[in-house]
Protein backbone atom coordinates (compact mmCIF):
# COMPACT_ATOMS: atom_id res chain seq x y z
CA UNK A 1 0.00 0.00 0.00
CA UNK A 2 1.34 3.54 -0.79
CA UNK A 3 0.14 6.18 0.90
CA UNK A 4 3.18 8.48 -0.55
CA UNK A 5 1.07 10.75 -2.35
CA UNK A 6 -1.48 11.30 0.21
CA UNK A 7 1.50 13.05 2.43
CA UNK A 8 2.66 14.51 -0.90
CA UNK A 9 -0.13 16.36 -2.80
CA UNK A 10 -1.02 19.61 -1.60
CA UNK A 11 -4.37 19.38 -2.94
CA UNK A 12 -5.32 16.12 -0.95
CA UNK A 13 -3.78 17.96 2.15
CA UNK A 14 -6.28 20.95 0.98
CA UNK A 15 -9.30 18.99 0.57
CA UNK A 16 -8.70 16.77 3.80
CA UNK A 17 -8.51 20.54 5.89
CA UNK A 18 -11.57 21.28 4.46
CA UNK A 19 -13.57 18.25 4.43
CA UNK A 20 -12.35 18.52 8.46
CA UNK A 21 -13.59 22.14 8.47
CA UNK A 22 -17.04 20.97 6.62
CA UNK A 23 -17.73 18.18 9.48
CA UNK A 24 -16.92 20.54 12.45
CA UNK A 25 -19.26 23.41 10.79
CA UNK A 26 -22.38 20.99 10.17
CA UNK A 27 -21.71 19.28 12.99
CA UNK A 28 -21.39 22.84 15.10
CA UNK A 29 -25.18 23.57 13.81
CA UNK A 30 -26.13 19.90 14.80
CA UNK A 31 -24.79 20.47 18.31
CA UNK A 32 -26.61 23.63 18.57
CA UNK A 33 -29.68 22.15 18.04
CA UNK A 34 -29.31 19.61 20.75
CA UNK A 35 -27.68 21.81 22.56
CA UNK A 36 -31.82 23.15 24.10
CA UNK A 37 -32.69 26.38 25.03
CA UNK A 38 -30.48 28.87 25.39
CA UNK A 39 -31.54 29.37 29.18
CA UNK A 40 -30.55 26.34 30.02
CA UNK A 41 -26.93 27.39 29.40
CA UNK A 42 -27.57 30.32 30.62
CA UNK A 43 -27.89 28.38 33.71
CA UNK A 44 -24.72 25.92 33.00
CA UNK A 45 -22.54 29.34 32.78
CA UNK A 46 -24.04 30.72 36.60
CA UNK A 47 -22.75 27.21 37.78
CA UNK A 48 -20.03 27.79 40.11
CA UNK A 49 -16.78 26.37 38.57
CA UNK A 50 -15.71 23.16 40.02
CA UNK A 51 -11.49 22.53 38.94
CA UNK A 52 -11.66 19.30 39.71
CA UNK A 53 -14.26 18.25 37.82
CA UNK A 54 -13.73 19.97 35.04
CA UNK A 55 -10.30 18.51 34.77
CA UNK A 56 -11.29 15.27 35.30
CA UNK A 57 -13.75 15.23 32.40
CA UNK A 58 -11.34 16.59 30.49
CA UNK A 59 -8.44 13.55 31.29
CA UNK A 60 -11.74 10.93 31.47
CA UNK A 61 -13.10 9.32 28.26
CA UNK A 62 -16.23 10.38 27.16
CA UNK A 63 -19.13 9.87 24.76
CA UNK A 64 -18.55 13.39 22.82
CA UNK A 65 -15.80 14.49 21.73
CA UNK A 66 -15.80 18.47 22.34
CA UNK A 67 -13.95 20.51 19.72
CA UNK A 68 -14.73 23.74 20.88
CA UNK A 69 -17.02 26.19 22.27
CA UNK A 70 -20.36 24.74 22.41
CA UNK A 71 -19.96 22.09 19.95
CA UNK A 72 -19.21 18.71 20.32
CA UNK A 73 -19.51 15.53 18.32
CA UNK A 74 -21.97 12.80 19.55
CA UNK A 75 -20.29 9.32 19.39
CA UNK A 76 -22.06 6.14 18.95
CA UNK A 77 -22.88 4.06 21.48
CA UNK A 78 -23.26 0.44 21.61
CA UNK A 79 -24.35 -2.00 24.55
CA UNK A 80 -23.83 -5.83 24.34
CA UNK A 81 -26.82 -6.26 26.78
CA UNK A 82 -28.52 -9.83 28.09
CA UNK A 83 -31.06 -9.28 25.79
CA UNK A 84 -28.92 -8.39 22.74
CA UNK A 85 -27.32 -5.23 21.37
CA UNK A 86 -27.82 -1.74 21.23
CA UNK A 87 -26.68 0.67 18.75
CA UNK A 88 -27.62 4.54 18.88
CA UNK A 89 -25.79 7.93 19.04
CA UNK A 90 -24.69 9.13 22.48
CA UNK A 91 -26.39 12.70 21.49
CA UNK A 92 -29.77 10.91 22.60
CA UNK A 93 -28.90 11.42 26.22
CA UNK A 94 -28.29 15.24 25.48
CA UNK A 95 -24.94 15.27 27.60
CA UNK A 96 -26.88 13.62 30.37
CA UNK A 97 -29.42 15.20 30.81
CA UNK A 98 -31.95 12.89 29.36
CA UNK A 99 -32.73 9.15 29.60
CA UNK A 100 -32.76 7.13 25.98
CA UNK A 101 -35.83 4.51 25.70
CA UNK A 102 -33.76 1.63 24.05
CA UNK A 103 -34.52 -1.61 22.34
CA UNK A 104 -33.95 -3.51 25.55
CA UNK A 105 -33.54 -0.79 28.68
CA UNK A 106 -33.49 2.89 29.23
CA UNK A 107 -30.38 4.13 29.88
CA UNK A 108 -28.99 7.55 30.76
CA UNK A 109 -25.31 8.81 31.04
CA UNK A 110 -24.68 9.33 34.94
CA UNK A 111 -20.92 10.61 35.55
CA UNK A 112 -20.21 9.80 31.77
CA UNK A 113 -21.12 6.23 32.27
CA UNK A 114 -24.33 4.38 31.04
CA UNK A 115 -27.21 2.70 33.36
CA UNK A 116 -30.31 1.34 33.31
CA UNK A 117 -33.34 3.10 34.90
CA UNK A 118 -35.93 2.22 35.66
CA UNK A 119 -39.74 4.32 34.71
CA UNK A 120 -39.39 5.96 38.12
CA UNK A 121 -35.84 7.68 36.30
CA UNK A 122 -33.53 5.67 39.10
CA UNK A 123 -30.86 3.73 38.65
CA UNK A 124 -31.23 0.47 37.91
CA UNK A 125 -28.08 -1.18 39.96
CA UNK A 126 -28.82 -5.17 38.90
CA UNK A 127 -29.76 -4.45 35.41
CA UNK A 128 -27.01 -2.13 35.22
CA UNK A 129 -25.07 -5.12 35.67
CA UNK A 130 -25.94 -7.25 32.47
CA UNK A 131 -25.25 -4.06 30.22
CA UNK A 132 -21.44 -3.61 28.53
CA UNK A 133 -20.68 -0.67 27.58
CA UNK A 134 -18.63 -0.82 23.73
CA UNK A 135 -19.05 2.45 22.93
CA UNK A 136 -17.25 4.05 20.54
CA UNK A 137 -15.53 6.60 23.24
CA UNK A 138 -13.65 9.84 22.50
CA UNK A 139 -10.49 7.61 23.67
CA UNK A 140 -11.20 4.82 21.07
CA UNK A 141 -11.87 7.17 18.05
CA UNK A 142 -8.98 8.84 19.02
CA UNK A 143 -6.91 5.66 19.33
CA UNK A 144 -8.17 5.09 15.53
CA UNK A 145 -7.02 8.60 14.45
CA UNK A 146 -3.18 7.66 16.28
CA UNK A 147 -3.63 4.36 14.21
CA UNK A 148 -4.47 5.53 11.11
CA UNK A 149 -1.36 8.47 11.66
CA UNK A 150 0.97 5.83 11.99
CA UNK A 151 -0.12 3.71 8.99
CA UNK A 152 0.11 6.47 7.24
CA UNK A 153 3.31 7.67 8.20
CA UNK A 154 5.05 4.89 8.45
CA UNK A 155 3.42 2.94 5.15
CA UNK A 156 4.82 5.76 3.14
CA UNK A 157 7.93 5.83 4.64
CA UNK A 158 8.29 1.89 4.10
CA UNK A 159 7.31 2.72 0.20
CA UNK A 160 10.10 5.69 0.49
CA UNK A 161 12.53 3.01 1.32
CA UNK A 162 11.03 0.18 -1.51
CA UNK A 163 11.22 3.37 -4.04
CA UNK A 164 14.80 4.33 -2.73
CA UNK A 165 16.85 1.04 -2.41
CA UNK A 166 20.38 1.85 -1.12
CA UNK A 167 20.27 5.49 -1.49
CA UNK A 168 20.39 8.19 1.46
CA UNK A 169 17.06 8.47 3.20
CA UNK A 170 14.96 11.45 2.15
CA UNK A 171 11.97 13.91 3.55
CA UNK A 172 9.55 11.97 5.56
CA UNK A 173 11.91 9.50 5.76
CA UNK A 174 15.09 10.90 7.13
CA UNK A 175 13.13 12.23 9.92
CA UNK A 176 11.96 8.50 10.96
CA UNK A 177 14.82 6.60 10.12
CA UNK A 178 17.12 8.60 13.11
CA UNK A 179 14.26 7.37 15.76
CA UNK A 180 14.28 4.01 14.57
CA UNK A 181 17.63 3.64 14.03
CA UNK A 182 17.55 5.12 18.32
CA UNK A 183 15.02 2.37 19.00
CA UNK A 184 17.05 -0.56 17.48
CA UNK A 185 20.55 1.13 18.51
CA UNK A 186 20.30 2.25 21.89
CA UNK A 187 16.83 -0.21 23.14
CA UNK A 188 16.53 -2.94 21.39
CA UNK A 189 20.68 -4.44 20.80
CA UNK A 190 21.77 -3.48 24.26
CA UNK A 191 18.96 -4.84 26.27
CA UNK A 192 18.07 -7.85 24.46
CA UNK A 193 21.48 -8.58 22.51
CA UNK A 194 21.36 -10.49 19.09
CA UNK A 195 18.22 -12.18 19.29
CA UNK A 196 16.57 -8.38 18.94
CA UNK A 197 15.35 -8.40 15.44
CA UNK A 198 12.55 -10.64 16.54
CA UNK A 199 11.35 -8.07 18.72
CA UNK A 200 12.25 -5.09 16.70
CA UNK A 201 8.23 -4.95 15.03
CA UNK A 202 6.41 -4.68 18.73
CA UNK A 203 9.35 -2.33 20.59
CA UNK A 204 8.53 -0.23 17.27
CA UNK A 205 4.97 -0.18 17.06
CA UNK A 206 4.81 0.44 21.50
CA UNK A 207 7.21 3.11 20.69
CA UNK A 208 5.56 4.61 18.07
CA UNK A 209 2.43 4.43 19.21
CA UNK A 210 3.05 5.65 22.81
CA UNK A 211 4.91 8.55 21.43
CA UNK A 212 2.19 9.81 19.09
CA UNK A 213 -0.82 9.06 21.23
CA UNK A 214 1.27 11.48 23.91
CA UNK A 215 1.94 14.43 21.41
CA UNK A 216 -1.71 14.18 19.79
CA UNK A 217 -2.75 14.18 23.86
CA UNK A 218 -0.65 17.77 24.03
CA UNK A 219 -2.71 18.77 21.04
CA UNK A 220 -5.47 21.10 22.66
CA UNK A 221 -7.96 20.67 19.72
CA UNK A 222 -9.72 18.46 17.81
CA UNK A 223 -8.45 15.41 16.60
CA UNK A 224 -5.75 15.73 19.40
CA UNK A 225 -7.08 16.53 23.22
CA UNK A 226 -7.58 13.44 24.08
CA UNK A 227 -5.81 11.40 26.97
CA UNK A 228 -5.30 7.85 25.38
CA UNK A 229 -1.49 7.35 27.15
CA UNK A 230 -3.12 8.99 29.73
CA UNK A 231 -5.99 6.24 30.34
CA UNK A 232 -5.48 3.45 33.14
CA UNK A 233 -7.13 1.12 30.77
CA UNK A 234 -4.88 2.12 27.63
CA UNK A 235 -2.10 1.64 29.67
CA UNK A 236 -3.19 -1.85 31.16
CA UNK A 237 -3.63 -3.15 27.37
CA UNK A 238 -0.06 -2.33 26.62
CA UNK A 239 1.52 -3.21 29.63
CA UNK A 240 -0.38 -6.83 29.34
CA UNK A 241 0.66 -7.32 26.13
CA UNK A 242 4.03 -6.92 27.20
CA UNK A 243 3.88 -9.09 29.64
CA UNK A 244 2.63 -12.11 27.46
CA UNK A 245 4.94 -10.70 25.31
CA UNK A 246 7.70 -11.57 27.76
CA UNK A 247 6.54 -14.63 29.37
CA UNK A 248 5.80 -15.89 25.70
CA UNK A 249 9.64 -15.70 24.79
CA UNK A 250 10.94 -16.54 27.82
CA UNK A 251 13.03 -19.97 27.75
CA UNK A 252 14.31 -22.62 30.38
CA UNK A 253 16.53 -20.42 32.32
CA UNK A 254 14.23 -17.85 32.96
CA UNK A 255 11.75 -20.36 34.39
CA UNK A 256 13.89 -22.07 36.35
CA UNK A 257 15.21 -18.36 37.92
CA UNK A 258 11.56 -18.40 38.89
CA UNK A 259 10.52 -21.65 40.07
CA UNK A 260 13.77 -22.85 40.85
CA UNK A 261 15.93 -19.86 42.74
CA UNK A 262 19.66 -20.22 43.32
CA UNK A 263 18.75 -20.08 47.09
CA UNK A 264 18.54 -23.11 49.81
CA UNK A 265 15.32 -24.98 49.35
CA UNK A 266 13.82 -23.65 52.48
CA UNK A 267 13.83 -20.23 51.01
CA UNK A 268 11.47 -21.78 48.39
CA UNK A 269 8.25 -20.64 50.07
CA UNK A 270 9.07 -17.39 49.99
CA UNK A 271 11.76 -16.74 47.41
CA UNK A 272 8.63 -18.23 44.33
CA UNK A 273 5.64 -16.26 45.72
CA UNK A 274 8.19 -13.19 45.06
CA UNK A 275 9.16 -14.21 42.02
CA UNK A 276 5.80 -14.64 40.43
CA UNK A 277 4.75 -11.53 42.31
CA UNK A 278 8.04 -9.89 40.23
CA UNK A 279 7.04 -11.72 36.55
CA UNK A 280 2.76 -9.15 37.48
CA UNK A 281 4.64 -5.99 39.22
CA UNK A 282 7.12 -5.31 36.44
CA UNK A 283 4.56 -4.79 33.71
CA UNK A 284 1.70 -3.33 36.35
CA UNK A 285 4.51 -0.45 37.07
CA UNK A 286 5.06 0.12 33.30
CA UNK A 287 1.16 0.88 33.38
CA UNK A 288 1.29 2.83 36.55
CA UNK A 289 4.24 4.70 35.49
CA UNK A 290 2.91 5.89 31.59
CA UNK A 291 -0.80 6.29 32.81
CA UNK A 292 0.68 9.11 35.71
CA UNK A 293 3.21 10.39 33.51
CA UNK A 294 0.60 11.12 31.08
CA UNK A 295 -2.30 12.07 33.05
CA UNK A 296 -0.51 14.42 35.82
CA UNK A 297 1.09 16.49 32.72
CA UNK A 298 -2.65 16.84 31.63
CA UNK A 299 -3.40 17.91 35.04
CA UNK A 300 -0.80 19.90 35.45
CA UNK A 301 -1.44 22.36 32.24
CA UNK A 302 -5.26 21.94 32.64
CA UNK A 303 -4.83 23.12 36.60
CA UNK A 304 -3.27 26.37 35.51
CA UNK A 305 -5.54 27.02 32.17
CA UNK A 306 -8.46 26.34 35.83
CA UNK A 307 -6.53 28.72 37.48
CA UNK A 308 -8.09 31.97 34.97
CA UNK A 309 -11.59 30.76 35.83
CA UNK A 310 -10.90 30.33 39.88
CA UNK A 311 -10.20 33.86 40.06
CA UNK A 312 -12.37 35.03 37.94
CA UNK A 313 -9.88 37.31 36.09
CA UNK A 314 -8.45 38.23 32.59
CA UNK A 315 -4.82 39.48 34.15
CA UNK A 316 -3.93 35.70 35.22
CA UNK A 317 -4.11 34.75 32.27
CA UNK A 318 -0.93 35.78 31.05
CA UNK A 319 0.68 34.30 33.59
CA UNK A 320 -1.27 30.73 33.33
CA UNK A 321 -0.44 30.81 29.15
CA UNK A 322 3.24 31.21 30.28
CA UNK A 323 3.27 28.86 32.52
CA UNK A 324 1.31 26.23 30.25
CA UNK A 325 3.58 27.45 27.51
CA UNK A 326 6.27 26.20 29.52
CA UNK A 327 4.72 23.25 30.74
CA UNK A 328 3.82 22.01 27.37
CA UNK A 329 7.51 22.22 25.98
CA UNK A 330 7.99 20.19 29.25
CA UNK A 331 5.65 17.77 28.12
CA UNK A 332 6.82 17.63 24.33
CA UNK A 333 9.99 16.09 26.38
CA UNK A 334 8.20 13.62 28.70
CA UNK A 335 5.90 12.32 25.60
CA UNK A 336 9.27 11.34 24.19
CA UNK A 337 10.80 10.00 27.07
CA UNK A 338 7.70 7.98 28.54
CA UNK A 339 7.68 6.58 24.89
CA UNK A 340 11.31 5.73 25.33
CA UNK A 341 11.00 3.82 28.98
CA UNK A 342 8.50 1.99 28.64
CA UNK A 343 10.10 0.60 25.10
CA UNK A 344 13.34 0.52 27.02
CA UNK A 345 11.76 -1.19 30.08
CA UNK A 346 10.17 -3.79 27.65
CA UNK A 347 13.20 -4.51 25.69
CA UNK A 348 14.70 -4.86 29.16
CA UNK A 349 11.96 -7.39 30.30
CA UNK A 350 12.63 -9.46 26.99
CA UNK A 351 16.32 -9.24 27.22
CA UNK A 352 16.21 -10.82 30.59
CA UNK A 353 13.13 -13.32 29.26
CA UNK A 354 15.42 -14.67 26.83
CA UNK A 355 19.24 -14.12 28.28
CA UNK A 356 21.44 -17.22 28.16
CA UNK A 357 23.19 -18.45 31.16
CA UNK A 358 26.16 -20.48 30.76
CA UNK A 359 26.83 -22.18 34.10
CA UNK B 1 -14.27 -1.30 48.21
CA UNK B 2 -17.21 -2.92 46.58
CA UNK B 3 -18.65 0.51 45.37
CA UNK B 4 -15.17 1.39 43.40
CA UNK B 5 -15.06 -1.93 41.50
CA UNK B 6 -18.99 -1.93 41.18
CA UNK B 7 -19.68 -1.85 37.26
CA UNK B 8 -15.97 -1.49 36.60
CA UNK B 9 -16.37 -4.18 33.92
CA UNK B 10 -19.38 -3.26 32.66
CA UNK B 11 -17.92 0.02 31.83
CA UNK B 12 -14.55 -0.42 30.94
CA UNK B 13 -14.09 -4.30 29.60
CA UNK B 14 -15.55 -2.33 25.84
CA UNK B 15 -12.10 0.04 26.19
CA UNK B 16 -10.09 -2.58 26.62
CA UNK B 17 -11.48 -4.66 23.76
CA UNK B 18 -11.56 -1.80 21.52
CA UNK B 19 -7.79 -0.79 22.40
CA UNK B 20 -6.57 -4.34 22.52
CA UNK B 21 -7.98 -4.64 19.26
CA UNK B 22 -6.85 -1.41 17.56
CA UNK B 23 -3.38 -2.37 19.02
CA UNK B 24 -2.52 -5.28 17.87
CA UNK B 25 -4.35 -4.41 14.52
CA UNK B 26 -2.05 -1.88 14.33
CA UNK B 27 0.49 -4.07 14.98
CA UNK B 28 0.12 -6.49 12.57
CA UNK B 29 -0.17 -4.08 10.14
CA UNK B 30 2.73 -2.17 10.70
CA UNK B 31 5.01 -5.20 11.07
CA UNK B 32 3.56 -6.61 8.13
CA UNK B 33 3.86 -3.29 5.53
CA UNK B 34 5.82 -0.60 7.82
CA UNK B 35 8.39 -2.36 9.66
CA UNK B 36 9.14 -5.72 7.83
CA UNK B 37 10.52 -3.78 4.84
CA UNK B 38 11.91 -0.54 6.71
CA UNK B 39 14.11 -2.44 8.59
CA UNK B 40 15.00 -4.91 5.82
CA UNK B 41 16.42 -1.73 3.44
CA UNK B 42 17.72 -0.57 6.59
CA UNK B 43 19.74 -3.61 7.07
CA UNK B 44 20.11 -4.07 3.68
CA UNK B 45 21.57 -0.38 3.13
CA UNK B 46 24.13 -1.00 6.05
CA UNK B 47 25.67 -4.11 4.64
CA UNK B 48 26.29 -2.51 1.46
CA UNK B 49 27.65 0.19 3.44
CA UNK B 50 29.74 -2.41 5.05
CA UNK B 51 30.67 -3.84 2.00
CA UNK B 52 31.50 -0.83 0.50
CA UNK B 53 33.70 0.24 3.00
CA UNK B 54 35.60 -3.00 3.00
CA UNK B 55 35.55 -2.90 -0.63
CA UNK B 56 37.69 0.39 -0.32
CA UNK B 57 39.56 -0.86 2.26
CA UNK B 58 40.99 -3.99 0.09
CA UNK B 59 41.22 -1.81 -2.62
CA UNK B 60 43.56 0.99 -0.72
CA UNK B 61 45.48 -2.00 0.60
CA UNK B 62 45.98 -3.35 -3.11
CA UNK B 63 46.70 -0.12 -4.67
CA UNK B 64 49.77 0.06 -1.44
CA UNK B 65 50.60 -3.43 -2.27
CA UNK B 66 50.73 -2.11 -6.13
CA UNK B 67 53.07 0.88 -5.42
CA UNK B 68 55.14 -1.88 -3.34
CA UNK B 69 55.20 -3.59 -6.20
CA UNK B 70 56.34 -0.63 -8.58
CA UNK B 71 58.70 0.84 -6.24
CA UNK B 72 60.38 -3.21 -6.02
CA UNK B 73 60.42 -3.22 -9.58
CA UNK B 74 61.61 0.28 -10.05
CA UNK B 75 64.62 -0.09 -7.20
CA UNK B 76 65.55 -3.45 -9.34
CA UNK B 77 65.47 -1.67 -12.37
CA UNK B 78 67.88 0.94 -11.05
CA UNK B 79 70.07 -1.56 -9.35
CA UNK B 80 70.41 -3.60 -12.87
CA UNK B 81 70.94 -1.08 -14.53
CA UNK B 82 73.40 0.07 -11.76
CA UNK B 83 75.17 -3.39 -12.42
CA UNK B 84 75.32 -3.60 -16.15
CA UNK B 85 76.39 0.23 -16.31
CA UNK B 86 79.21 -0.73 -13.82
CA UNK B 87 79.49 -3.85 -16.04
CA UNK B 88 80.06 -1.46 -19.03
CA UNK B 89 82.30 0.23 -17.10
CA UNK B 90 84.52 -2.39 -16.59
CA UNK B 91 84.43 -3.84 -19.99
CA UNK B 92 85.48 -0.52 -21.26
CA UNK B 93 88.50 -0.54 -18.92
CA UNK B 94 89.02 -3.78 -20.06
CA UNK B 95 88.86 -3.59 -23.96
CA UNK B 96 91.45 -0.15 -23.38
CA UNK B 97 93.36 -1.34 -21.17
CA UNK B 98 93.96 -4.51 -23.36
CA UNK B 99 94.27 -2.15 -26.69
CA UNK B 100 96.61 -0.51 -24.47
CA UNK B 101 99.22 -3.56 -24.06
CA UNK B 102 98.37 -4.82 -27.43
CA UNK B 103 99.52 -1.44 -28.95
CA UNK B 104 102.22 -1.43 -26.88
CA UNK B 105 103.71 -4.76 -27.63
CA UNK B 106 103.10 -3.79 -30.89
CA UNK B 107 104.74 -1.14 -30.55
CA UNK B 108 107.49 -2.41 -28.90
CA UNK B 109 107.48 -5.23 -31.62
CA UNK B 110 107.84 -2.63 -34.54
CA UNK B 111 110.56 -0.65 -32.66
CA UNK B 112 112.49 -3.65 -32.29
CA UNK B 113 111.81 -4.75 -35.73
CA UNK B 114 113.24 -0.87 -36.99
CA UNK B 115 115.69 -1.33 -35.03
CA UNK B 116 116.98 -4.46 -36.41
CA UNK B 117 116.45 -3.41 -39.54
CA UNK B 118 118.19 -0.28 -38.83
CA UNK B 119 121.26 -2.76 -37.61
CA UNK B 120 121.29 -4.72 -40.37
CA UNK B 121 120.94 -1.94 -42.89
CA UNK B 122 123.78 -0.05 -41.06
CA UNK B 123 125.81 -3.15 -40.80
CA UNK B 124 125.27 -3.52 -44.80
CA UNK B 125 126.26 0.36 -44.99
CA UNK B 126 129.41 -0.50 -42.94
CA UNK B 127 130.17 -3.24 -44.98
CA UNK B 128 130.15 -1.00 -47.52
CA UNK B 129 131.68 2.23 -46.94
CA UNK B 130 134.71 -1.14 -45.77
CA UNK B 131 134.94 -2.34 -48.97
CA UNK B 132 134.89 0.80 -50.63
CA UNK B 133 137.57 2.19 -48.47
CA UNK B 134 139.75 -1.05 -48.70
CA UNK B 135 139.04 -0.61 -52.57
CA UNK B 136 140.28 2.87 -51.83
CA UNK B 137 143.17 1.72 -49.70
CA UNK B 138 144.24 -1.17 -52.12
CA UNK B 139 143.93 1.85 -54.73
CA UNK B 140 146.13 4.45 -52.65
CA UNK B 141 148.34 1.55 -51.85
CA UNK B 142 149.05 -0.15 -55.25
CA UNK B 143 149.15 3.68 -56.49
CA UNK B 144 152.00 4.11 -53.32
CA UNK B 145 153.54 0.72 -54.11
CA UNK B 146 154.22 1.79 -57.88
CA UNK B 147 155.45 4.72 -57.10
CA UNK B 148 157.86 3.13 -54.40
CA UNK B 149 158.51 0.51 -56.11
CA UNK B 150 159.81 2.05 -59.48
CA UNK B 151 163.53 1.23 -58.76
CA UNK B 152 165.08 -2.35 -58.09
CA UNK B 153 166.73 -1.22 -54.86
CA UNK B 154 163.48 0.20 -53.03
CA UNK B 155 162.04 -3.01 -54.47
CA UNK B 156 164.66 -4.81 -52.78
CA UNK B 157 164.79 -3.12 -49.65
CA UNK B 158 160.80 -3.38 -49.55
CA UNK B 159 161.32 -7.44 -50.12
CA UNK B 160 163.54 -7.90 -47.11
CA UNK B 161 161.38 -5.98 -44.36
CA UNK B 162 159.10 -7.53 -45.31
CA UNK B 163 161.10 -10.80 -44.92
CA UNK B 164 162.16 -9.35 -41.35
CA UNK B 165 158.80 -9.15 -40.43
CA UNK B 166 158.20 -12.55 -41.19
CA UNK B 167 161.13 -13.83 -39.25
CA UNK B 168 160.29 -11.99 -36.42
CA UNK B 169 156.74 -13.35 -35.94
Amino acid sequence: MDFRHILNSKKTLLSVILGVFFTLTTCKTFAIQGEGSTTEAKNAEQEAFNPTTAILEHIGDSHYWHVGGETSIALPVILFTDKGTEFFSASEFHHGHEAHQGKYYTYKLVEEKIRVVNAAGEVDKEASKHIYDFSITKNVVALWIAGILLLVIFMSVAAAYRKRVGKAPKGLQSLVEPVIMFVRDEIARPNIGYRYERYMPILLTIFFFIWINNLLGLVPIFPGGANVTGNILMTFVLSFIVMLVVNFSANKYYWKHIFMPPVPVWLYPIMIPVELIGVISRPFALMIRLYANISAGHIIVLSLIALIFIFKTLFIAPVSIAFVLFMDVLELLVAFLQAFIFTMLTALFIGTAVEEHHH
Amino acid sequence: MEELFDGLLNDHLGFVVWAALAFVILLILLAKFAWKPIMGAISERERSIEDALLKAEAAKEEMARLTNENEQLLKQARAERDLILSEARKLKDQIVNEAKTQANVEGARMIEQARLEINSQKAIALADVKNQVAALSVEIAEKLLRKELADQKAQDEMVADLLREVKIS
